[in-house]
């Protein structure tokens, strides 16, 4: 299981990249910068940094908004 | 914004109708570190005209802009004042840093006045070029009273240092037409048009109390004037009623150091820099050049934020059909489409092509400024109205007759959903089928308000007053209408569903003026970010937040250059939500408001905050006097805060269900939709209140949400009417 935000739980498939728990996450905003257990990753390697089971995940969307 | 050119016979015949009722001759005088040092005052009624001085208290205390506007407001009116009364007042100012080209994001004027939906004052920040002209002409301010006995026009020739109140009688009063109008009276050369802006509304606004003012533009590319709109609450409908038909404002001659700043070098070193950080970063984070701010449409659907169907709902699958790709067919792409000179995030997206299909202009190929996220949002998903080309005519007839698109979408989906629910019928609404959907029905309306005919004209009193009507006539539940009302002290929701964000349900019924956006957004940061997840995080962001956006107001400015684009390492070198702050950004105004105004004591963020700070609160007791501005007006409608229906409920049971076990503590297996939804409920008020309590204490309110006495001396506003005001309050302890 991964958690996410510290708000939502996501099952961990082996293999799992970042892209992939965006996915699973639906979080379809392309702006984002996302960290696993404090580290933060590089926009450059979502598709091919792999999360480990029990990864304490990140993902601040960067939005402006109204 | 109509492509029709206006001949010269109407020139003449315009002319041939003005008469001047009052003239005041003023010395022109440069700008001075960003200040005029004066204030105009017109008063319709009286036909006087007169300037006021700007002393230094007022500069330190209220800064500019909306704190100029306020106390000048606040000196005006009685605390029985209404929206129609002939001392209620329109006051418009830029701020000490409007007008600088070096800048982006710096021409905004913020417009005042007691506002007829809430009967407080309502502020809105709007581009086109009235503002900083005004400024240049001598004026920090521009405040008019009274009501006129006749058409007026109210004319400032900066260059020639006159004013004059003119009788008006032929000019139109759709503003699409009168701006062109104004532009063609007072502007001959390219060069002298650009220098021309007017302030108007239309005939909507006259029927209605949702009207707006319309700010004009000069665009030499296009050889026609465009328009910008200070929406909410109700200040054309204001205008209107004190029969003005526009203020103008002729300055020509706006250069790099019109303000006369202390440091221009700075300026222009600040002003590089971001504008290099604008070209790079734009096209890779929100694509504000391309797109406006349409392209939140689909990211609000994508997470449930959209509201639908009268915000019922969060998304659509039909929402696709309102992305930005369908309005960017309208879009002239010929030059970038800022709404000052020197703002090169040019969101300002400027449509043409539009073959009108209804109205009174019906057949005539238009341009319109926009679509802005907000009227796509309120008039199309809102109303469920997937359409561009509806949502677009309805956004180029609310603009000509004056009407403010959130309003009227948030007012519109209302009714809509009354009458899906049978609480109207054909009958009351004359035959309008208001189906959720039913473009030809929304414009139908929209077009009786213009004519001031038909349940339009209901439609148009807004939210409160239509749940009021429909109790009183038709019989309808007075709690069901409270509940699915978009409304807050008076004024409809802008265009966000925030059922998931405790932390926005605050943002908006906190809002000093009602629930607007532009004091704090934080729906991404609570709810999807989850960065915060305390009430105190959640105060504190409702500190810090609508403070340092009431900043931008002050100022003369747009807030989007500040964090619709962020530098690249904002988020390496900040975390949390310190880089929603986006500090680098901070430091320029810091080092922009220092270089204008010479005022080497403000030296960091904390020292503009507190400059905010002064401002809101002043505002939050303006409220007071008029009668608000305690806990019981920071109320919500439930459907803003959880699921009204059983409906709303199952299209998201998942959730709910587990948020009753999780937070609630309560098992939801055998409860029927009914039960589980009033368990939800009971839970999400209670946090509402506790977050109220949580923003009070961090505002230095009391429990009621009055500021103290003690906060008040440390902000420098305890005017004797301000003290005895809290007073009054405190000991009656009601
Ligand atoms: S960012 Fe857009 S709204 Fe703001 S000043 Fe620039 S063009 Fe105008």
């Amino acid at each position: 299981m991964i958690r996410v935000n510290n708000k939502w739980e996501i099952e961990w498939q082996p293999g799992m990249t970042i892209r992939d728990l965006l996915v699973a996450c639906k979080f379809t905003h392309h702006y984002v910068a996302v960290s696993v257990n404090g580290r933060l990753v590089p926009a450059e390697e979502y598709d091919t940094w792999l999360v480990a089971d029990r990864d304490e995940v990140q993902v601040i969307h960067i939005i402006a908004g109204g | 914004m109509e492509m029709k050119e206006i001949t010269q016979e109407r020139i003449e015949a315009l002319r041939a109708g003005h008469k001047v009722l009052a003239e005041f001759h003023y010395e022109p005088r440069p700008v001075e570190r960003g200040y005029a040092g004066k204030t105009l005052y017109v008063n319709v009624s009286t036909n006087t005209i007169g300037a006021k001085p700007v002393d230094e208290r007022m500069k330190r205390t209220f800064i500019g802009g909306r704190g100029f506007d306020l106390w000048l407001l606040w000196n005006a009116v009685k605390s029985d004042t209404r929206w129609d009364s002939p001392e209620n007042e329109i006051v418009i100012a830029s701020g000490p840093l409007g007008g600088i080209v070096q800048y982006p994001g710096t021409g905004k004027s913020i417009a005042v006045t007691i506002s007829p939906l809430t009967g407080i004052p309502v502020d809105s920040n709007v581009g086109g070029y009235f503002g900083p002209l005004l400024k240049f002409s001598g004026f920090d301010a521009l405040e008019v009273q009274g009501i006129a006995d006749r058409e007026v026009i109210v004319f400032i020739d900066g260059n020639a240092g006159l004013v004059q109140i003119m009788e008006a009688p032929e000019e139109s009063v759709n503003s699409h037409i009168l701006a062109e109008e104004i532009v063609a009276l007072f502007g001959q050369t390219p060069q002298e048009k650009q220098g021309v802006s007017s302030v108007s509304s239309g005939v909507g606004a006259e029927h209605t109390l949702i009207g707006c003012l319309n700010f004009s533009f000069y665009d030499p590319r296009r050889k026609l004037t465009r328009l910008k709109q200070a929406g909410r609450g109700g200040i054309g409908t204001v205008l209107r009623k004190k029969k003005i038909k526009a203020l103008v404002v002729k300055y020509v001659g706006v250069k790099g150091d019109s303000n006369h700043p202390t440091d221009l070098e700075t300026i222009q070193q600040v002003g590089a820099k971001m504008h290099r950080e604008i070209y790079e970063r734009d096209p890779i984070m929100f694509t504000m050049r391309l797109d406006g701010t349409n392209h939140l449409t689909k990211i609000m659907n994508d997470y449930d934020i959209l509201p639908v169907h009268n915000f019922r709902y969060g998304s659509h699958p039909e929402a696709e059909k309102i992305y930005s790709p369908h309005f960017q067919k309208y879009f002239v792409y010929d030059a970038p489409d800022g709404c000052w000179y020197g703002c090169t995030l040019a969101c300002a997206k400027f449509a043409a092509g539009l073959e009108l299909r209804t109205g009174p202009y019906k057949g005539q190929t238009v341009t319109v400024d926009g679509p802005e996220y907000e009227t796509v949002a309120g008039i199309g998903a809102n109303c469920g109205i997937w359409d561009a080309h509806a949502v677009l005519e309805a956004n180029f007839y609310c603009d000509a007759y004056g009407i403010d698109t959130i309003s009227f979408g948030t007012a519109m989906a209302f009714a809509m959903e009354c009458y899906e629910e049978g609480i109207l019928t054909p009958e009351i609404t004359g035959g309008l089928k208001l189906n959720f959907g039913n473009a030809d029905a929304m414009l139908e309306a929209l077009h009786q308000m213009s004519r001031g005919e038909g349940f339009g004209v209901i439609i148009g009193q807004g939210v409160r007053r239509m749940k009021q009507i429909f109790v009183e006539r038709y019989g309808a539940d007075p709690q069901f209408l409270q509940d699915i009302g978009m409304e807050a002290k008076g004024l409809e929701y802008s265009e966000y569903v925030t059922k998931e964000s405790l932390a926005q349900q605050g943002g908006y019924g906190l809002a000093n003026k009602g629930p607007q956006h532009d004091e704090a957004w934080l729906i991404f940061m609570d709810a999807v970010n989850n960065q915060i997840p305390t009430f105190e995080d959640k105060a504190e962001a409702l500190h810090y937040f609508p403070m340092w956006r009431t900043w931008f107001g002050l100022n003369g400015l747009c807030k989007l250059p500040w964090n619709d684009v962020e530098p690249a390492d904002n988020r390496t070198r900040y975390k949390g939500i310190e880089a929603a702050k986006v500090p680098e950004h901070v430091e320029n105004y810091v080092r922009l408001f220092r270089a204008m105004t010479g005022r080497d004591d403000v030296q960091s963020g904390a020292d503009l905050i507190r400059m905010s700070e002064a401002v809101y609160n002043f505002q939050r007791i303006f409220n007071l006097k008029m009668g608000s501005g305690t806990r019981e007006h920071d109320a919500i409608p439930y459907r803003s805060v959880g699921p009204v229906t059983d409906a709303e409920y199952e299209s998201r049971a998942e959730r709910y269900d587990q948020q009753l076990r999780e937070l609630v503590g309560v098992d939801p297996s055998g409860m029927t939709t009914a039960e589980k939804r009033q368990a939800l409920r009971r839970y999400r008020e209670a946090q509402y209140e506790k977050l109220i309590d949580a923003v009070y204490k961090r505002r230095g309110w009391n429990e009621r949400g009055i500021p103290t006495l003690e906060k008040v001396r440390e902000l420098g506003i305890d005017f004797p009417e301000v003290v005895a005001l809290i007073e009054a309050h405190t000991q009656k302890g009601t």
